[in-house]
């Protein structure tokens, strides 16, 4: 084994045994469970509650190499304000999207603009969205973020050295991120598409949470597949049996390819029933999605008015 | 670290999962008026709605709201004979000297009609019976076309089904069929019958006698010769009539065990041949290197899945000693989340036990289980104060013994049980007078086909359960009943081979 890290703690080698017996999946039995979730029909009250509840979960994402300033002041702008027409025509108050997630080097952009909103500000990290960079690297990157003052790390985990099965490595760069994020929370992206089978999804789970992840996330949106529901599932399972486990509660983010408000539903149902009531918040559940917003928002007004309204209606950010 | 290990342990025995959640689904129930009942229905036979010489009636009700939705006819022995007559006319003067071809036109037809009318079907399935729409939406009405798809496509094939051989059609079938999928049952029973050029007289069940009245008015849609398919109701009765009808060349029936019994007694020393798909205790088993979670999902659909009146439902659970703690919570966590309630809302999962006599011998089961010493759980969940409804509940510290554990309950009642070793497990499961199912959840491939090969059970499935198709056979070993419909196997009941 190639002794980059400093310390393989033979608590780790224990664990490493652990990660090996890491519950079988098995993707058909995954698919059809997944697919029954979006047999629930969501209509009513619970469709606008749901879309409330989405709408507050959502991490809104600018991740470009064109990325301004300009840019993300609008973004954080649209997070306080997601669309006050809405309150115009309603005399309701919308909420505010969870946070904005940006690179490092915009999070003081971002936190000055969002000011005292309560919107968080996460920024990814660890070189982004490769995650191949050397260790000393991706740390400083982590603490920079934490330092411009971000209160989440959403950071990737090496798939390179997971899929050469060096787990090892893999938990203790977590743990190492986590130590480096102080009091942010850390959300660990697993990247998913690049993991090949649903197996490795749920081992990558493990080892994320046992590192000390606050958060798992599917992906970063840069890989397709991204989210998909089956995913998602077998991560949410995780968690619960993590729970049960240790008492630790760990909160999940599916990112990347939920841009509509039924499938953003179909994702909340599974939420609802896999983990309940503790998750359903933007503490615990987060949607990654850049788009979803405004077709949330069509669908918001859709449901006050009977019609939908042009997309011109609502602001591209 | 050990200190660690220590709270985290104690704080697990506390974390509990809260299932009724601030946000909740409104109703969303499917509307009845997209469905046409009549106020009375009368016998088919001959094509034609004829009114019973017996002149008796008997309601049918919703078993969720226990409002009566119609009244049908209710079969004598001369309406019974009646039928046979028009069957046995319409088989020696036009079905059987059909070309196979024509025939599998008409079959089609009716496969065809009944995915248009399927949302009809679907809500009066539901209506009647009580099962959930998405269930009777997505699970009975396709799969009861399809079988008549299936079928008329072996119409003009049976060659090939049986190379080298001469078939012939046996002549008039008499059919008897079952309250838990009313109109599939009557799809698995015609089809066959029909495409290989037999006739039928069909009795549909005391409580579920409206999708097979729908079913003949498609039959009249489709211009289908008069005569070839006739559909009665009546109890136990008229299935008595039937059975013992001198003009009848075959049974098939699908009911309980006893009545199975009763019918091969009644046909003894006739040349009436029979199939019989009867009762089962179909043994779930979960091994230690299985993917849970997967295997819990199938073990709940296996045992609650309309409502346990399954034949073929995953009723005794075998878990591995070792993982046994763990599939129970998640067993019990995953009851939680099952809402039963109004069949029509679409949200269901759970509908209506199917009549008041059903309900009362889950509670009598219910009740033994207790009594045993069996642990009792059930879903916390809210049930409509009217209709009969049943909690999904189960057992665990089941033993072998139990008659919760040996006998076929009908319901939404699982037996856990606990095993170590694979011969162990299939002593265990093989040590029943039943026979129809069983299931084998592991990631390993070996295991399973030595599972397989030495569980005694009509249909064994491997991660996964409840899977039908048309294609594949279904029936029983031992007093699960013989004969097998479905598939091509399904063929053979209802044709006479020459050489």
């Amino acid at each position: 084994m190639a002794v980059q890290h400093k310390k393989p703690a033979p608590a780790a080698t224990v664990r490493n045994n652990y990660f090996h017996s890491s519950p079988p999946i098995d993707q058909v039995g995954v698919e059809e469970r997944a697919s029954r979730f979006t047999k629930r029909s969501i209509k009513k009250e619970s469709k606008k509650n749901g879309l409330l509840l989405v709408l507050n979960m959502i991490d809104l994402t600018t991740l470009e190499g064109k990325d301004t300033d300009g840019k993300v002041k609008q973004l954080c702008y649209k997070a306080m304000h997601p669309h006050d027409a809405y309150t115009t025509l309603t005399g309701e108050e919308l909420p505010t999207v969870a946070a904005i997630c940006v690179y490092p080097s915009m999070v003081k952009v971002a936190k000055k603009a969002l000011g005292d909103s309560g919107i968080k500000v996460a920024s990814v990290a660890t070189a982004f969205p490769s995650g191949q960079a050397p260790a000393d690297i991706k740390i400083r990157d982590t603490k920079y973020a934490v330092n411009e003052g971000a209160d989440e790390v959403d950071m990737v985990i090496s798939r390179g050295k997971f899929h050469a099965g060096e787990y090892n490595f893999v938990f203790d760069e977590i743990a190492a991120i986590k130590e480096a994020c102080g009091d942010a929370r850390l959300k660990v992206i697993l990247e998913t598409g690049e993991l090949g089978t649903l197996d490795k999804v749920r081992r990558a789970s493990d080892i994320a949470m046992e590192a000390g992840a606050d958060f798992i996330k599917t992906s970063t949106g840069k890989i397709q597949p991204a989210a998909t529901m089956p995913v998602t599932l077998v991560m949410l399972e995780a968690i619960r049996d993590f729970y049960y486990k240790t008492g630790k509660m760990i909160g999940m983010k599916p990112a990347g390819g939920i841009s509509k408000s039924k499938l953003a539903l179909h994702y909340l149902v599974m939420v609802k029933e896999v983990l309940g009531e503790d998750w359903l918040n933007n503490e615990w559940f987060r949607f990654g999605a850049s788009s979803l917003a405004n077709d949330v928002l069509m669908q918001l007004v859709k449901g006050k008015t009977g019609l939908y309204q042009a997309a011109n209606y609502f602001s591209a950010d | 670290m050990a200190i660690t290990k220590k709270k985290a342990a104690k704080k697990s025995n506390t974390v509990k999962l809260k299932f009724d959640t601030s946000w909740t689904y409104d109703p969303a129930p499917e509307s009845k008026s997209a469905a046409t009942i009549a106020k009375q229905y009368d016998l088919f036979i001959n094509g034609e709605w004829q009114k019973p010489q017996s002149k008796k009636y008997f309601d049918t009700i919703n078993p969720a709201t226990e409002e009566k939705l119609s009244e049908v006819a209710e079969a004598g022995e001369a309406d019974v004979d009646k039928a046979v007559k028009a069957a046995r006319n319409a088989h020696e003067k036009v079905w059987k000297k059909m070309p196979a071809k024509e025939r599998a036109k008409y079959i089609f037809r009716i496969a065809r009609i009944m995915q248009e009318k399927a949302r009809e079907l679907a809500i009066i399935e539901s209506l009647d019976g009580g099962k959930p729409i998405r269930e009777s939406r997505d699970f009975d009405i396709p799969t009861a076309s399809n079988h008549f798809f299936y079928y008329a496509g072996w119409a003009d094939k049976l060659e090939y089904a049986f190379p080298n051989r001469q078939t012939a059609p046996l002549g008039v079938a008499a059919q008897i069929i079952p309250w838990n999928f009313p109109l599939l049952m009557a799809a698995w029973k015609i089809a066959p019958a029909i495409a290989t050029g037999n006739t039928v007289v069909l009795k549909s069940a005391e409580t579920t006698p409206l999708t097979a009245y729908k079913l003949a008015e498609i039959i009249r849609e489709a211009d289908l010769p008069p005569g070839v398919v006739n559909i009665i109701s009546g109890a136990g009765a008229t299935g008595a009539a039937m059975v013992n009808h001198p003009d009848v060349n075959k049974i098939a029936f699908t009911g309980s065990t006893d009545v199975g019994k009763i019918i091969q007694r009644a046909i003894a020393g006739t040349n009436k041949k029979v199939t019989l798909e009867l009762g089962g205790k179909a043994a779930n088993i979960i091994f230690e290197d299985a993917p849970i979670d997967q295997a819990v999902e199938g073990v709940i659909n296996g045992i609650f899945f309309n409502q346990g009146h399954v034949c073929c439902a995953g009723s005794r659970l075998y878990v591995q000693e070792s993982i046994a703690k763990i599939v129970i919570r998640k067993l019990k966590d995953r009851l939680e989340s099952l809402i039963v309630g109004d069949p029509l809302d679409k949200n269901t999962d759970i509908g209506a036990i199917n009549s008041k006599a059903q309900l009362d011998t889950i509670h009598k089961y219910i009740s033994i289980g207790k009594k045993e010493g069996a642990e009792m759980y059930e879903s916390s969940c809210r049930i409509p104060g009217k209709g009969f409804f049943c909690r999904p509940t189960l057992f665990t510290n089941v033993a072998q013994s139990n008659r919760i554990a040996q006998e076929e309950i009908f319901g939404p009642v699982l037996s856990v049980l606990t095993f170590r070793t694979d011969d162990e497990v299939i002593e265990k499961a093989n040590n029943s007078p039943y026979g129809l199912s069983a299931g084998v959840w592991t990631d390993k491939g070996s295991k399973i086909f030595n599972m397989t090969k030495r569980m005694r059970a009509g249909v064994v499935w491997a991660n996964t359960f409840n899977k039908f198709d048309p294609t594949s056979p279904f029936g029983g070993y031992k007093e699960s009943g013989f004969g097998r419909e479905g598939g091509l196997h399904g063929l053979l009941p209802y044709v006479e081979l020459r050489s």
